[in-house]
């Protein structure tokens, strides 16, 4: 019985990423269709008529939008490999997390990267918070999700990427490992775990990519 | 009772966010014990509850706390799942529908009608009265095809998506009344009109839906609160 699943996704979307760990943990099969980064194609345009954008997952013909949804739908359509915790209050943590992972670290994060001088540091600063949180919750757990990785390792594998170019492209440390010991440990055995190791976007690529978001960023702000 | 833990809920009664979890225990006849927090001081309980946002609801479930309306949602359905209806599909597909649409309505359709109070001039007010009918277009068609013919966007009984949109309803009809415009006009959007009254006539929600006037002034205050002494929220 031939299933179509075609996944929509730009080559270097942190939010793609999710979607293609969660499909090789669990040993399912698609295409990748890859979108522009700037224009999307009007297949886009029509499977997600609301925001327009990627990534889209389209399961025979049915498409879903927005990660952490699709992680969701993924998860409850493919029973392998489960993803998220079976208990219902873990499962709420772990939904609870994943929304502060978005709303909160990400932002605090791209800030400090985007930005300069004081505006730099209480970006920094307000991403240590953050960052003491996911700590706590590491406590006692190889990885978010416990022994293996699961829905909130996957939420929040974005990190690992993004920690790395900057640290690379500035000199700012974000995750030092006497402060965050548990943290810095989780983002190696992450980032070196063989489906995740697999699906990195290029490396070489991506550092230019981000410099030249922050150059245009920069440029932007000093013209108004 | 006993047996399924100690239920307690922290919120406040003017609250949107805190009616959801009030709807979804309603359905499934779990009985909670309702901590109304006071206006303007948040206490002990509620900070110790929920450290990292420091907001209401909170629901207390043998002592465990769970944050965000839409998260206890999920987990009143799934921590009692053999009493009252579902609340949330059973399929994956719908599932993942109904989360999308109430990803919207708290992420951009919520944002956009609070924009309305926050606009200044005229021409403002207007695109921001103009955005949240916008949104309710787009809802208004999402009901159609979600609905498909029964009574609620949950099918036959109330389900996560009524409860997330049917909540804002109170402070929909307040942004009505202070800006002498209807949004949820029969004429442009029948259905969810006509849905809006099934949704507060239901048994699990007419007991927590507040009187559009007593919200209504409940509103000026806060307003006139905040136009006096721009203190930290």
């Amino acid at each position: 019985m031939a299933e179509e699943l075609k996944l929509f996704r730009t080559w270097s979307s942190p939010y793609a990423l999710r979607v293609v760990w969660a499909l090789r943990l669990k040993g399912i099969q698609y295409e990748t269709v890859l979108e522009d980064v700037a224009e999307k194609s009007d297949i886009v345009r029509r499977y997600n008529p609301v925001y327009k954008k990627v990534p889209v997952l389209l399961h025979n013909g049915r498409p879903i939008s927005e990660s952490l949804i699709i992680l969701e739908y993924v998860d409850e359509t493919w029973k392998q490999h489960p993803l998220l915790p079976q208990d219902p209050h873990a499962r709420a943590m772990a939904r609870f997390w994943a929304r502060f992972g978005d709303d909160k670290v990400m932002q605090s994060m791209w800030t400090a990267f985007l930005s300069e001088g004081k505006e730099q540091e209480a970006a920094l600063a307000e991403t240590s918070e953050h960052l003491q949180k996911l700590e706590e919750e590491l406590r006692g757990k190889k990885f978010f999700g416990g022994d293996s990785i699961g829905y909130l390792d996957i939420t929040f594998g974005w990190l690992a990427n993004l920690i790395r170019v900057l640290e690379e492209t500035s000199s700012l440390k974000v995750v030092d490992c006497e402060r965050f010991p548990l943290l810095f440990a989780w983002l190696k055995e992450f980032s070196d775990a063989p489906v995740i190791k697999d699906c990195w976007p290029p490396h070489d690529q991506l550092v230019p990519k981000f410099v030249a978001l922050r150059q245009l960023h920069r440029s932007r702000l000093s013209s108004t | 009772m006993a047996k399924d833990g100690d239920v307690k809920l922290i919120g406040a009664w003017p609250s949107p966010f805190v009616m959801r979890p009030r709807i979804a225990l309603n359905l499934k006849g779990v009985e909670y014990e309702f901590l109304e927090e006071k206006f303007g001081a948040k206490s002990d309980l509620l900070l110790r509850s929920n450290p990292v946002h420091k907001k209401i609801p909170v629901l207390l479930h043998a002592d465990r706390p769970v944050c965000e309306s839409l998260v206890i949602v999920q987990y009143v359905d799934d921590a009692w799942p053999s009493s009252g209806p579902s609340i949330l599909p059973s399929d994956p597909y719908d599932r993942a529908t109904a989360r999308f649409w109430a990803a919207y309505i708290d992420e951009k359709w919520f944002p956009s009608m609070t924009g309305i109070a926050k606009a200044q001039g005229e021409e403002a007010k207007k695109a921001a009265l103009d955005q949240v009918a916008e949104g309710l277009s787009l809802l208004e068609d999402a009901f159609g095809k979600i609905s498909k013919g029964k009574p609620f966007f949950g099918g036959d009984t109330v389900g996560f998506l009524d409860i997330a949109l049917g909540c804002l309803l109170g402070w929909l009809r307040v942004t009505e009344k202070m800006n002498g415009v209807k949004l949820l006009d029969e004429a442009k959007v029948p259905g969810l009109a006509k849905w809006a009254e099934r949704f507060c006539a239901d048994d699990a929600v007419k007991g927590v839906m507040p009187e559009t006037d007593k919200l209504a002034e409940f509103a000026k205050l806060i307003m006139a609160k905040f136009k006096a002494a721009p203190s930290p929220q």
